[in-house]
């Protein structure tokens, strides 16, 4: 017994743990920030996402025209006057153009953040207290899942009528189900880990534990799966107004201003209504879907180089 | 105050476990119906005085870690009883069963998954002590700097997160939380496993000072003599979920009486230290 302590005892004093942090220590910011970067699509795409936000919130001061004003030439060729010309009813195609990104935008984060919302919650329940709750919650999932999704939004497009909050409502309480499954997934491995067990011995409640403990713990996958859901959204809203389900004109959105190459004479001849708003479209989902990859990658937690 | 080398002058027992069962059932096929059963914990009698150490040992599987999980509440009893000072805790209701969570507390094995990793170690300690209003919201912030200094780490750790320390310190921070609640038993489940062998050292004296200076009765629970030895007054071992024997650290040591108990002696690494770093230096190079 006394060599075992003295054994020990030396140990101890030998080997004391050094108790200090390196000065210049990465943060966790920093790292994230180091990781993102080495994606140079990714800076690209936050570039273009951080200027089309700027020209969507201002958009009335940076535009020379009113989206819906109606100038003196119609169906015009793009010119000093009108950069991109004009549409069949004289509305400057630039300034419908920088409106529309509002709509997108609109579209593409009020979206997902219902969906995100409504599926976080579900999820986390569905996660952590099993059972039957977690069967109900599964079924309903496998349910919505089960629906051809554009017919869905179609039919409940024409039932409660279009228009962008409807739009909006519709994108975000259809999309949950992917953000359901996704948290519960995590959850399940999160809620068997040794610091959520600590929480229940230390007698915290189970909102407690699943608000403050598991939740900070499944927000990186929720984000990255956000990100593809905004640049989904973005696209779903274009083709229903392409269809005219969606935003209705006069307020102009890339989808409906689309719509007029429904028109043969508009495809061949006046090329400057339908690939400009095509062309938004294309940067914008494929800016965001870079940004998600790089998100991916910067917020792995087995990613530490 | 008792003496804690005998524990058989103490009255009343602060734990008992009577005829303790934990089966899992063993599920198949698609209506999912029982085909057996894992008798994880089959049958077990224990009795923990208050302020001494009962060590724990049994191999991978033998259902220590079960033991630990039902006195903490983590698990229910298929069957037996858990008499925490005379009261029986394994079917309280969920509210008597929070009251309770601050007389029982648990460290666990692996200190890297056993800390939220998005959590300052301050909040990581604050927390229980605002949930159970151990002490006014005015005096958190200085029981935080108390229960540092308590497991012997600086005051500025509080600001940091887990991952900036090393396995002993997160072992720290992990017996600090759990003396936050001022428990009377803490139930040590290997809490030295996943240490350096250097490390275990120091966390082992921190366990046995923090039980001189506060009082705490610990089951200690490890899968080899080594620790166990150090740290124990009485020592049960566990076999296949049932205790096969159970004595004073010396008298087990001495004369063992269950086979089992002597084979797990046969296969403790060489007793003298000097003997043993040799052989240790030689295999890693």
């Amino acid at each position: 017994m006394n060599l075992i302590k003295r054994y020990f005892a030396g140990r101890s004093e030998a080997q004391e743990e050094k108790l200090a942090w390196p000065e210049g220590e990465e943060n966790s910011r920093t790292l994230f920030w180091r990781r993102f970067k080495r994606h140079k699509l990714a800076v690209a795409g936050l570039v273009v996402i951080g200027i089309l936000t700027l020209c969507a919130i201002f958009a009335p001061f940076i535009t020379a025209y009113k989206p819906t004003t109606v100038t003196d030439s119609f169906g015009a060729a793009p010119s000093l006057q009108h950069w991109l010309g004009t549409d069949q009813v004289g509305r400057d195609q630039l300034s419908r153009l920088i409106y529309a990104a509002r709509v997108s935008l609109a579209v593409g984060l009020g979206s997902i953040v219902i969906s995100a919302v409504i599926g976080t919650v579900l999820g986390l329940i569905s996660g952590y207290f099993g059972g039957w709750i977690d069967s109900i919650i599964m079924r309903l999932t496998d349910i919505f899942m089960s629906f051809p999704y554009i017919m869905l939004i179609l039919v409940v497009a024409s039932i409660v009528g279009p228009g962008l909050t409807n739009i909006i409502l519709i994108l975000g309480v259809l999309g949950w189900p992917g953000v359901a499954r996704l948290v519960r997934g995590n959850v399940l491995s999160v809620k068997e880990s040794d610091y959520v067990k600590a929480g229940r011995v230390l007698g915290f409640g189970s909102v407690r534990i699943i608000f403050s403990h598991i939740l900070p713990n499944v927000v990186a996958p929720i984000l990255v799966y956000a990100t593809s859901g905004v640049a989904g959204a973005i696209l779903d809203e274009a083709a229903l107004s392409f269809l005219g389900l969606g935003v209705q004109p006069p307020t102009p959105s890339w989808g409906n201003m689309l719509a007029s190459a429904q028109s043969l004479t508009v495809l061949t001849s006046q090329p400057w209504l339908w690939v400009p708003p095509g062309v938004m479209i294309i940067l914008i989902v494929l800016s965001i879907n870079f940004v998600g990859d790089a998100l991916r990658d910067a917020l792995d937690p087995k990613n530490n180089k | 105050m008792h003496n804690p080398q005998d524990p058989a002058v103490s009255l009343q027992p602060l734990l008992a476990l009577e005829n303790l069962k934990k089966y899992y059932p063993v599920r198949k096929g698609i209506i999912n119906h029982t085909v057996d059963h894992v008798k994880a914990v089959d049958g077990v009698d224990l009795t923990i005085y208050p302020g001494e150490t009962l060590g724990l040992v049994g191999e991978s599987g033998s259902g220590k870690s079960t033991i630990a999980k039902l006195i903490v509440g983590l698990e229910t009893p298929t069957e037996g009883r858990i008499l925490f000072d005379g009261q029986d805790i394994s079917r309280l209701s969920p509210r008597e069963m929070i009251r309770l969570r601050s007389e029982l507390q648990i460290v666990f094995q692996d200190p890297y998954s056993s800390l939220n990793p998005r959590k300052r170690v301050g909040d990581l300690l604050a927390e229980p002590l605002k949930v159970h209003r151990i002490v006014p919201a005015k005096d958190i912030s200085r029981e935080v700097d108390r229960l540092l200094e308590l497991v012997g780490l600086p005051k500025n750790s509080r600001n940091r997160y887990p991952h900036e320390f090393s396995g002993g310190q997160r072992q720290r921070i992990g017996i600090a939380r759990a003396l936050s609640l001022k428990p009377r038993l803490i139930v040590c489940d290997e809490p030295v496993s996943a240490l350096d062998v250097s490390i275990q050292a120091q966390i082992l004296n921190l366990l046995k000072e923090l039980q001189r200076e506060l009082g705490l009765t610990y089951l200690f629970i490890a899968h080899g003599l080594g620790a166990v030895k150090y740290v124990s007054d009485r020592i049960a071992v566990m076999y296949s979920g049932r205790i096969v024997e159970t004595g004073k650290v010396n008298e087990i040591f001495r004369e063992p009486k269950h086979e089992y108990t002597r084979t797990l002696l046969d296969a403790s690494p060489i007793a003298d230290p000097r003997q043993r770093d040799k052989r240790r230096a030689f295999h890693s190079h």
